[in-house]
């Protein structure tokens, strides 16, 4: 069988095929529901039908006579064993069972564990709860209201529901600007509650050695480490008695960074029966309790001279965050890194104030691929640019170019206090404009349009702020946003390099055997990768937010230098000359203007462990380790265009062509790149016209199944046209910047946008996700309405 | 109750609820865990096997009616340690990032090209669109069937 490209490049970056694909493709891969222990259990758990309600009384008694049943543990069974609450990684806190209230549908209230995943849900339909049913608070606009339910009545002295303030940039400012200006265009914009869904659920399989007072514990997390971390404290079994494996993950996208309740039930449950419980959610578990992405209600506003220029952005955000504050972001990050909602353009002002609060729903908030927000910020940032446009009647493309930075204008430091490292815009954006033949495609439009037909073209341009981050101020429950490294050079050549961070798909053990392989020049098929077991491998803080090339791949590139520095020392020693007379060819060390006088990685290594003389004070070995603290982010970005087609008779809305162009700094291997960025383009599709997390007026989910809750096939999205320009991360040690959610941050606008312009005809200047072909209906007869 | 069928060339008996899934025997009962669980409702296709040379959603069939019929999973399509092409171009055009949709990727992709050696893009797309995939964007895995159809 032929090979379409190079899958044995000797060394470093460039399309490679992937080291973990052959597991996958014969049915080997490795997920948490794959483990199967002697005398394993099954756990399941009783969710709260009601959004609100009080629980009056619980009975398990049937449930505990049911043949093969174990245990059965409520809220008051835990709150015995002070574990009915947990800490959030907000530093809320959050019922693990509901011991007094339950404050959404679908919260955790009880667990079963019985001999098999049958026995266990015939236990639940047995628990009999009495609820006193409150009211709910499902709107967020009504949730402060004077006479709205407490839901968090948990929280001494609570009687509202607000959750947190938040504000950046400079009021008085931002208002002077928007007084002076010629044109302010206001826009209320929705970013409705949407759900990662990734094809594999959360679960565990929890074993606890009571003997040793060893836990281990597999599970579907992306943060492994900072999770061992938290299980420590919240159930005070000491942190070397904990070992977090997380094995493969069937995709994660941010879903799969919380600690969740299910996952502390596993556990207790393990200790309670003494044997291992696996505990795997089914698809409406995930879509009804785990943290979703977004909702955000915006009001968006944009100062801006007549011919164009852009002079300052305001906004408003209400956020809801449900029940408990769920959000994974940066402790001081309570907004995540929202304030980046300038974008991409050079402007003299801007203001952002926030009121969170709490409803009953789900918790959660940051997910779903967002770089911790991001996405609701480039919406907000694009979706208003092209509704100046709409009022200047200006071409969008051209308002963009009008006002993006310049790369004189780098490093740059944004009106709300981020420094974005290196940017090249405006080749990115007229690439793009370039691959989509935007000229010939308005031409089109026009023609179309004579004809009658729907025809849309949009347009976002984005900045990332990725790859969290600096300890000075990022951190996650005080615990530092840095990543850890360890390589070590076999004997004979052979490498291990050990990652703080762990893949969900993202290709970890082909990349990250690049970076090293780029550095030491051992071939990447002889550096083994290992990664998602804390026993394994040094601390640190996880996969999301696109942080695992920023950071982790840094400390990959520098723990390899480190290994390379010694191996020079130890070169010079063998060829008998000055380390300042060698020079490094990736692989080899030779003596400068004697070629022939060189040593390979491999000779170093095995020198390194033989038993000939070493350079004088050096230990034998060949291997580092690191902590890898970064200094800033890095800010990817990206031009995308998407063209659609809508049925005037169905409102359907196609997409019919989409090109993107990233900018990711250095790359490492493109074809992963390019994946990235398919699917990052795909879920932009769901959100912006399929997917929305719905509720109806007493809270119940209207979401629940992959029924309701509408995923893009194959036949919602093209063929995907890619492109992509280099401007390298000055701080990274290798101009990496990070990909994997520049996609879905850019193209929920550059959809929008496109069916927006394609109403253009009809008067509608702006139209809430999802666009689904009920809400286009109403848009083209004037009817627009927000989703929630 | 006790069961019969053919899984993966092997007879195989055992005893089981009535009521057990056909995809929870394959994983539980064989140990033959490529086979996934993703949705319970026949939306995500994760869960795709052969029944009688026909794919099926193995979450909404039961163990029983599988019974004294044929079933071919993820682990039969290397022969020999040989790789199905739908494998090797799944590995070739990067037709999968998480791995978890691919066992039911790959079985659906088997049976398209077997009635059909030369399937064009929108037929391939048609063929798999009971299916999700939440990490490619499926234009790769559009490629990866495409690979197998011309290798």
């Amino acid at each position: 069988m032929t090979t379409v490209d190079n899958d044995l490049k000797p060394v470093g970056y460039g399309r490679m095929l992937r080291k973990e694909d052959p597991r996958f493709v014969r049915g080997r891969g490795r997920y948490t529901d794959d483990v199967q222990l002697p005398g394993m259990l099954h756990l399941a758990i009783l969710r709260s039908p009601f959004a609100h309600a009080r629980i009056v009384h619980m009975d398990t008694t049937a449930a505990a006579a049911l043949p093969r049943v174990k245990a059965v543990v409520t809220g008051a069974d835990l709150a015995g064993l002070g574990l009915a609450w947990m800490p959030t990684l907000s530093g809320d806190v959050q019922a693990v069972l509901a011991t007094d209230k339950v404050r959404f549908q679908g919260q955790e209230v009880a667990f079963v564990v019985a001999e098999d995943r049958y026995a266990a849900r015939d236990a639940l339909e047995l628990i009999d709860v009495e609820y006193d049913v409150l009211d709910p608070v499902i709107d967020a606009r009504r949730a402060l209201d004077p006479a709205a339910p407490v839901i968090r009545d948990d929280l001494a002295g609570k009687t509202d529901n607000h959750c947190f303030d938040w504000e950046t940039g400079d009021a008085a400012a931002t208002a002077a600007v928007f007084e002076r200006a010629d044109v302010v265009v206001s826009q209320d914009l929705v970013y409705p509650r949407v759900h990662p869904a990734p094809m594999e659920t959360c679960g565990a399989v929890a074993d606890f050695d009571a003997v040793e007072g060893r836990l281990k514990l597999w599970s579907t997390t992306q943060a492994p480490h900072a999770h061992r971390t938290l299980y420590a404290m919240v159930a005070g079994i000491p942190e070397h008695k904990i070992q977090v494996i997380s094995p493969d993950i069937g995709g994660g996208f941010g879903n799969k960074v919380p600690i969740y309740p299910g996952y502390v039930c596993a556990i207790v449950g393990s200790i309670v029966t003494g044997k291992p419980v696996k505990w795997m959610e089914d698809r409406s578990e995930n879509l009804v309790s785990t943290g979703f992405a977004r909702d955000y209600i915006m009001r968006g506003e944009i100062a801006a001279t007549r011919d164009g220029k852009i002079l300052a952005i305001r906004t408003h955000v209400l956020a809801d965050h449900g029940a408990f504050n769920g959000t994974a972001a940066p402790v001081k990050y309570p907004a995540g890194f929202f304030g980046v909602f300038t974008g991409s353009y050079d402007i003299e002002a801007a203001y952002c104030s926030m009121t969170a609060v709490y409803t009953n729903k789900a918790p959660g908030g940051v997910a779903y691929a967002c770089s911790f927000r991001i996405t609701e910020a480039v919406y907000l940032v694009e979706r208003i640019v092209d509704c100046l446009a709409y009022e200047l009647d200006m071409d969008p493309a051209l308002l963009r170019l009008r006002n993006l930075l310049k790369p004189d204008q780098f490093p740059y430091m944004s009106k709300t206090g981020w420094e974005y490292d290196s940017g090249n815009y405006e080749p990115t954006m007229r690439l793009a404009l370039s691959l989509a033949g935007y000229d010939d495609l308005r031409r089109e439009q026009a023609e179309r349009r004579s004809r009658g037909e729907i025809m849309g073209i949009g347009i976002a341009f984005f900045t990332e702020a990725v790859g969290a981050g600096p300890r000075k101020n990022m951190d996650i429950l005080g615990l530092g946003m840095a990543d850890g490294c360890e390589l070590r050079v076999h004997p004979t050549g052979k490498a291990v390099v050990r990652l703080s961070v762990q893949s969900q798909g993202q290709g970890h053990e082909t990349t990250f055997a690049q970076i090293v392989a780029e550095e030491i020049g051992i071939p990447p098929a002889d550096i083994d990768v290992v990664h998602g077991d804390t026993d394994q491998t040094p601390f640190g803080l996880g996969t999301y937010g696109s942080r695992s090339t920023p950071v982790s791949g840094a400390a990959a590139a520098l723990v390899a230098r480190k290994v390379r520095d010694k191996a020079k020392l130890i070169a010079a020693s063998m060829l008998e000359v000055s380390v300042a007379d060698l020079e490094w060819q990736k692989g080899s060390f030779s003596v400068k203007g004697d070629p022939g006088a060189a040593v390979t990685i491999q000779d170093i290594a095995m020198r390194a462990h033989g038993a000939g003389d070493l350079p004088d004070g050096l230990e034998g070995g060949l291997e580092a380790q690191i902590c890898y603290n970064p200094s800033n982010l890095t800010y990817p970005h990206g031009a995308y265009i998407c063209v659609v087609d809508i049925d005037p008779g169905t409102a359907v809305v196609k997409v019919r062509r989409f090109v993107a162009v990233d900018d990711c700094g250095t790359r490492i291997n493109p074809m992963i790149i390019e994946g990235q960025v398919h699917g990052g383009l795909t879920d932009g599709v769901g959100m912006a016209l399929m997917e929305m997390i719905a509720f109806d007026e007493d809270g119940n989910c209207l979401g629940a199944s992959l029924m309701d809750y509408l995923l893009p096939t194959a036949l919602e999205v093209p063929d995907w046209e890619t492109g992509f320009t280099v401007t390298p991360s000055p701080h990274h040690p290798i101009g990496a910047k990070g990909v994997g959610e520049s996609a879905t941050v850019g193209s929920p606008p550059a959809i929008v946008n496109a069916v927006v312009d394609a109403l253009r005809p009809y008067g509608v200047r702006h139209a809430d996700m999802p666009l689904t072909p009920s809400r286009v209906w109403d848009a083209m007869r004037g009817h627009a309405q927000p989703p929630i | 109750m006790r069961v019969t069928m053919i899984v993966n060339g092997d007879e195989v008996t055992r005893e089981i609820e009535d009521r057990l899934l056909l995809v929870h025997f394959l994983r539980d009962t064989l140990g033959l865990t490529g086979t996934h669980w993703g949705c319970d409702t026949s939306n995500c296709g994760t869960c795709v096997v052969w029944l009688d040379g026909e794919p099926v959603k193995s979450c909404t069939v039961l163990a029983a009616m599988a019974g004294g019929h044929e079933v071919r999973t993820v682990e039969d399509l290397a022969a020999n340690g040989t790789l199905d092409p739908v494998q090797e171009g799944f590995m070739q055009c990067h037709g999968l990032q998480c791995g978890f949709c691919t066992p039911g990727m790959l079985m659906t992709a088997r049976a398209l090209l077997d009635r059909n050696p030369d399937p064009s893009e929108s037929e391939i797309r048609e063929a798999i669109s009971g299916q999700i995939c939440r990490c490619t964007g499926y234009a790769t895995i559009v490629r990866s069937v495409r690979w197998a159809a011309s290798s």
